[in-house]
């Protein structure tokens, strides 16, 4: 018989790249940040840059938010959610046409209240949608990913063609609120009074998002649900309830990024939605799916890079989002923050 | 020997063996059996699409991967020609290496985005590819330098190809049954034969070994894995064939259209209509592809028209023009194609053989 093995534990202290290595793709942001402030002549056009890739960043991540928990919790790959963006910008578009009163007093209170008033219609219009999306749609394919993407895929181009009969081929056009119009100056930086409001709002969707996630029940469900659903289950909670609902939300989100981002563009048509999938999907896959965190950081990187690339390269800008995905599948195959288990 | 042609897969079915004697037969004799521009023209369509949406189910029906880059390899091969045509010299040479170079490349990009996303999980090719064509499909559009931009590249194909070349006239003076014995009945010639060749080719693929593998791995890659197979090789050359194809299934359309732009050779509708032929002839089986194609692009052309008058017969109720009307037909599309998704799922083909 031979002896054990010697068992010699040692208590050193993890060096610096051990301690580091988790919080990496928190530090990717600023390192960003940082290599666009090298890279931009001016300190003034840096800081507009900044401010727009990171108002884009905030809205790619409210409209990505949601498919990234869906497909975490039920595993369901939706291909249609950009519909819901379209739908959600149509809807909010409406509500602001027809409040135009409000929407060209120079007051920001009345403006605001209407830009509250588009959203809340649009995020229920989309939370119904998506609501019928998943009952029709969805529901008879669970657990096969083919048919799932083939199906989504088809209701996507459905209700594209639907909203172009139910308010015509023609893209629309629509002017911001008269107090969210121009661009304040800061440090010679000229920053565009709207962008901020995105930012801000997409700042606190994310902080409440987090809260819900971290601080209440329905979000421990949620979080477990999505790291083993089987046993959730098996403790009693009805996480096809909860999938419902999350799925609900994430299509309301959708929505509601929907109208920010037909603001941002000023023009909107049915076909945004799946326009805006190509940088969603990007943004989920380099966050890791299922992952809330991972999405912001990748929406981020994305709308930093490419508001610093469309600057410095035009033609590049493009390929900078796909190279960016490259890039971070090299380092990381499963995604920055993967928190599904590859199946 | 003809089982041997169609490497042992019989179709299976009396009727669906009368079906495809009759496509094969259209086919071959088109030029003739219906002479007039635009049913020759038809023929070609589906000639170019039987092929390219065979080479699409190999992936998807066989390997289980679905990619929304098929369009991006189609236009590969497409503007391979276009490009070679315009900068090389006139000649036979030119569409040999553009239609080469496309299937390279194309085949190139499919290992590299392979490589990237099928170690990972399936589902990241869906999207990877989906992103990846759309920014070649914008880049395509801006590079108009070198592509044409959105008007696209016309170009001379040899002339022994084009209506201006004629020949037999001392033999058959210059007709045979009716029909004018000129450059472009060679030119569909090409193109029939080309996507004659390389379907049996594909059929010979799925029917191999290999083919073999791929529908093991579709049905339970975890225990084809543990059986031993490379689940990511195959997947990737499986990719990497059908790209391949696709490519050359462009570089053929491009010879027969002499023209490319992004409306023809990659638009993300053209990835629509490919998903639903395949869908409707039947997942998994070449012969799907014949049916599909077949069916979709006749359709296509004839139906359009129907659906137009159908529009301007209930007008005056609300809405109904609007839906009926033919630029929504997309529309109708999106619902037939979730509809057999669910209640069809093996497609025409699978019917057949199921009520033999």
């Amino acid at each position: 018989m031979s002896a054990a093995p010697e068992h010699a534990p040692t208590m050193a202290r993890a060096n610096l790249a051990e301690r580091i290595a988790p919080w990496l793709p928190m530090l990717l942001v600023p390192l960003v940040m940082l290599t666009g402030l090298i890279l931009i002549p001016s300190g003034s056009s840096w800081l507009t840059l900044t401010v727009s890739g990171l108002a884009m960043g905030m809205m790619i991540f409210i409209m990505a938010s949601g498919m990234t928990l869906v497909f975490g919790l039920m595993d369901v790959i939706n291909f249609g959610h950009g519909v819901f963006i379209s739908v959600g910008a149509f809807v909010g578009v409406s509500v602001l046409l027809m409040l135009a009163g409000m929407t060209a007093a120079p007051s920001l209170f009345l403006n605001l209240l209407a830009m509250l008033l588009a959203i809340i219609a649009a995020a229920l219009a989309t939370g119904a949608l998506g609501w019928a999306f998943e009952r029709v749609i969805v529901k008879p394919v669970y657990g096969a990913h083919l048919k799932q993407i083939l199906v989504t895929m088809g209701g996507l181009i459905v209700v594209e063609q639907l909203i172009i009969v139910l308010w015509g081929p023609e893209e629309i056009y629509i002017l911001r609120p008269e107090a969210l119009k121009g661009a304040v100056t800061f440090a010679g930086a000229a920053l565009e009074k709207y962008r901020l409001v995105a930012v801000a709002v997409g700042l606190a969707l994310f902080l409440t998002m987090r809260f819900v996630l971290r601080r209440t029940k329905i979000g421990l469900i949620v979080r477990a649900g999505v790291e083993n659903g089987e046993m959730v289950e098996a403790l009693g909670y009805r996480l096809r309830l909860v999938f419902i609902g999350v799925f609900v939300a994430g299509s309301a989100l959708a929505g509601l990024g929907g109208v920010m981002w037909g603001l941002y563009q000023e023009v909107i048509t049915a076909h945004m939605g799946q326009q805006m999938m190509i940088l969603i999907f990007i943004v989920v896959i380099i966050g890791g799916l299922g992952s809330v965190e991972g999405c912001f950081i990748g929406a981020l990187l994305v709308g930093l890079l490419q508001n610093y690339v469309a600057f410095l390269e035009p033609k590049a800008a493009l390929i900078s989002n796909i190279g960016l995905m490259v890039a971070i599948l090299m380092w990381r195959p499963q995604g920055m923050i993967p928190v599904v288990k590859a199946k | 020997m003809l089982m041997k042609l169609l490497s042992g897969d019989a179709p299976r079915s009396r009727v669906l063996t009368v079906i495809l004697m009759a496509i094969l037969f259209c086919l071959a004799f088109a030029p003739f059996l219906f002479p007039g521009v635009r049913s020759v023209d038809t023929a070609a369509r589906i000639c170019v699409f039987i092929l390219l949406v065979a080479s699409y189910d190999l992936i998807l029906g066989y390997g289980g991967i679905v990619s929304f880059a098929h369009t991006m390899f189609f236009g590969m091969g497409a503007y391979g020609v276009a490009l070679a045509c315009t900068h090389m010299e006139r000649g036979f040479g030119a569409l040999i290496v553009g239609a080469s170079g496309g299937a390279i490349l194309a085949a190139l990009i499919a290992f590299l985005i392979g490589l990237f996303s099928l170690r990972v999980r399936a589902i990241f090719f869906a999207m990877i590819t989906l992103a990846v064509a759309s920014a070649v499909a914008v880049l395509v559009s801006q590079l108009s330098g070198l592509t044409g931009g959105e008007d696209g590249l016309t170009y001379k194909i040899p002339r022994e190809l084009t209506p201006a070349f004629r020949f037999g006239k001392e033999t058959f003076g210059g007709e045979i049954l009716g029909v004018k014995t000129n450059g472009r009945l060679l030119a569909y010639y090409v193109v029939f034969t080309g996507a004659l060749v390389l379907f049996l080719l594909l059929l010979r693929i799925v029917n191999s070994p290999f083919g073999r593998v791929l529908q093991a791995i579709r049905e339970n890659d975890f225990r084809a894995e543990a059986v031993g197979y490379r689940v990511i090789s195959y997947r990737t050359a499986a990719t990497c064939i059908s790209a391949a194809v696709a490519a050359l299934a462009g570089a053929l359309y491009a010879i027969w259209l002499r023209y490319v732009g992004p409306d023809t050779a990659l638009s993300f509708e053209i990835m629509v209509d490919i998903l639903l032929m395949v869908v409707i002839g039947g997942m998994g089986t070449m012969y799907g592809a014949v049916i599909g194609a077949t069916l979709f692009v006749v359709a296509q052309n004839y139906l359009q028209g129907l659906m137009g008058a159908a529009s301007s017969a209930v007008e005056g109720v609300p809405i109904l023009p609007d839906l009926l009307s033919a630029d929504r037909w997309l529309l109708w599309l999106g619902l037939l194609f979730i509809l057999s998704v669910y209640f069809f799922p093996t497609g025409v083909v699978g019917r057949l053989r199921d009520g033999k």
